[in-house]
């Protein structure tokens, strides 16, 4: 059985299409980014997903479930990551997590999460005192306090410093290492290069491109483009294999202080599936 | 279940009293007004015996019940719709009656506390004394019934306060009105117009004070409400059906988020 199966997913608001027939497949143990502009319908077909809305058309299973109906057994074993909570700002990081973890079958320890979203530090310290980087990861620890099979992370490092975002990233390698499913949504696409076995692009509410990041939109067999310095002139060519203009150059002793071969970056990749849709 | 409904009712309380501005407003306010109409008014009454603020301070617990419910409630849903705590509840194995009783503790644990101070400030400050064994029976039902009715109304409101930011501005107009004629700030409440009498008389704020003048002050004052008796078993059906109301208007209105549906 597969972690998520939608087919032919669609909801309207106020006549409105907002998600336009998706179709969408996320494997077991997989970590998949679901990619798109603001106002692609991301974040609506995430809290479908999740159960939070409902939807106007499709057929959607999670974890076996429908999430219109599903009840508290399914909840037990999905964890929800929220983008923008400002609940419980008077707690303490340790109160909160003990408390959210009293809700599950399984839960692991509250000092377990807090070490792992690293705010061991910080777990005797108001909610309300965090900076906004620590305020997501108490979010994160919520969301694996009850050992989901399912985790959903809707941008969740948004506000992240590097150092912070890195941290992020590992916790969820670890994550999926113990077979958590994850479906991430992000406007990085670094995020999305770094994390995703494999991720689909979002647009005006349809799947415009879906694949790994590898392979996305074409981008292996997109080529390369050479260029290197002759005199002083620089010289440029597209190919969709450089090997043989490669061999030739150091064959004819071509100046190659100055050679790059450049692939079309994820970042091209969306820019263009995007854009073509505009 | 009952696990989590405490823990929810212990994280409620936990998280009223580290908020020292809600502490203060909606908790000491009712005692301060008390303290400050007991002592303009005094002993402004013909009745031998009893003072116009010990009439104050038995009606004024239907007033720190009417906030502790029904604002707190109102007010307290709106903030956990928009602060993300009902998102974040919902999308966990706690059920919806539990995060309701866990509120309904949080608003029982106050109103135990309000009435216990009311009635501190009446006896220590104006001399009201205490009633035997079986007007405090009255008083349990009493005390329970109002809870309840304020509680359910404070969730059913809550559906129409779009943002918690003018919760409190919405949830007090009824509050303060409902004051002005329903005989807490204003008794004998024969002094207003009877087609008022009777809309105060539609609502469970009138009932609630008069209930409470029954037990706490002496039998001859019945002469000074609007039917010139206690009329206990009214006030226990008109309680009774606002329950219900209550009940409908919740189930009708609640939404676990602002973009519900």
């Amino acid at each position: 059985m597969e972690a998520i199966e939608v087919t032919g997913l669609r909801k309207t608001y106020q006549g409105r299409e907002a998600v336009a027939g998706i179709d969408l497949v996320v494997a077991r143990g997989e970590i998949f980014a679901l990619l798109g502009p603001n106002g692609a319908g991301k974040t609506t077909t995430v809290e479908i997903l999740e159960g939070h809305r409902r939807r106007n058309g499709g057929d959607v299973r999670v974890l076996g479930e429908d999430p219109g109906t599903a009840g508290r057994s399914w909840r037990s074993r999905i964890g929800i990551v929220l983008q923008d909570a400002d609940d419980a700002a008077d707690l303490t990081v340790t109160e909160m997590v003990r408390h959210v973890a009293g809700f599950y079958p399984e839960p692991r320890t509250a000092d377990e999460v807090i070490e792992l979203v690293g705010l061991t530090a910080k777990k005797t310290s108001k909610i309300r005192t965090l900076s906004g980087g620590q305020r997501r990861r108490v979010d994160v620890a919520l969301g694996i306090v009850g050992r989901p099979e399912l985790l959903f992370l809707d941008e969740p490092t948004t506000g992240f410093d590097p150092e912070a975002r890195r941290q992020f990233w590992d916790l969820i390698r670890t994550l999926a290492g113990d077979g958590t499913t994850i479906l991430l949504t992000t406007h990085y696409l670094d995020e999305a290069e770094a994390l995703a076995d494999r991720l689909a692009v979002l647009a005006g509410g349809q799947i415009v491109a879906e694949g790994t990041p590898a392979t996305l939109g074409g981008r292996a067999a997109a080529g390369a483009k050479v260029s290197w310095q002759e005199g002083d002139r620089t010289r440029t060519e597209q190919l969709a294999d450089p090997t043989e203009l490669l061999r030739k150059l150091v064959a004819d002793g071509a100046d190659l202080r100055t050679l790059t071969v450049t692939r079309p970056t994820l970042e091209d990749t969306y820019l263009t599936l995007i854009g073509a849709r505009k | 279940m009952t696990s989590m409904s405490l823990a929810r009712g212990h994280v409620e309380v936990l998280q009223f009293l580290r908020d020292r501005t809600s502490v203060v407003f909606t908790f000491l306010f009712p005692a301060l007004l008390l303290l400050l109409f007991g002592t303009i008014f005094g002993d402004s009454y013909d009745q031998a015996g009893v003072s116009a603020s010990q009439v104050y301070a038995s009606s004024m617990l239907a007033y720190g019940i009417l906030t502790t419910g029904f604002v707190t409630m109102g007010a307290g849903l709106a903030m956990d719709r928009e602060d993300g705590t009902l998102k974040r509840l919902r999308g966990t194995p706690l059920p919806l009656t539990s995060y309701l009783i866990g509120k309904l503790i949080l608003v029982l644990t106050m109103a135990v506390a309000e009435a216990a101070l009311l009635i501190l400030v009446g006896v220590v400050v104006f001399d009201m004394p205490l009633p035997d064994a079986s007007h405090w029976l009255t008083f349990a039902w009493l005390f329970g019934l109002s809870v309840i009715v304020c509680t359910l109304l404070g969730v059913a409101v809550s559906g129409i306060v779009k943002h918690a930011r003018s919760a409190g501005a919405i949830l007090n107009v009824p509050v303060v009105i409902l004051q002005f004629i329903s005989g807490v700030f204003i008794h004998p409440i024969t002094q207003l117009p009877t087609w008022l009498i009777t809309v105060a008389s539609l609502f469970p704020v009138k009932w609630m004070a008069q209930g409470f003048r029954y037990v706490f002050l002496p039998d001859s004052m019945k002469s000074l409400e609007a039917a010139g008796a206690w009329e206990l078993g009214r006030i226990a059906m008109v309680l009774g059906a606002w329950c219900v109301i209550g009940l409908v208007l919740c189930l009708a209105t609640f939404r676990w988020s602002e973009k519900d549906r």
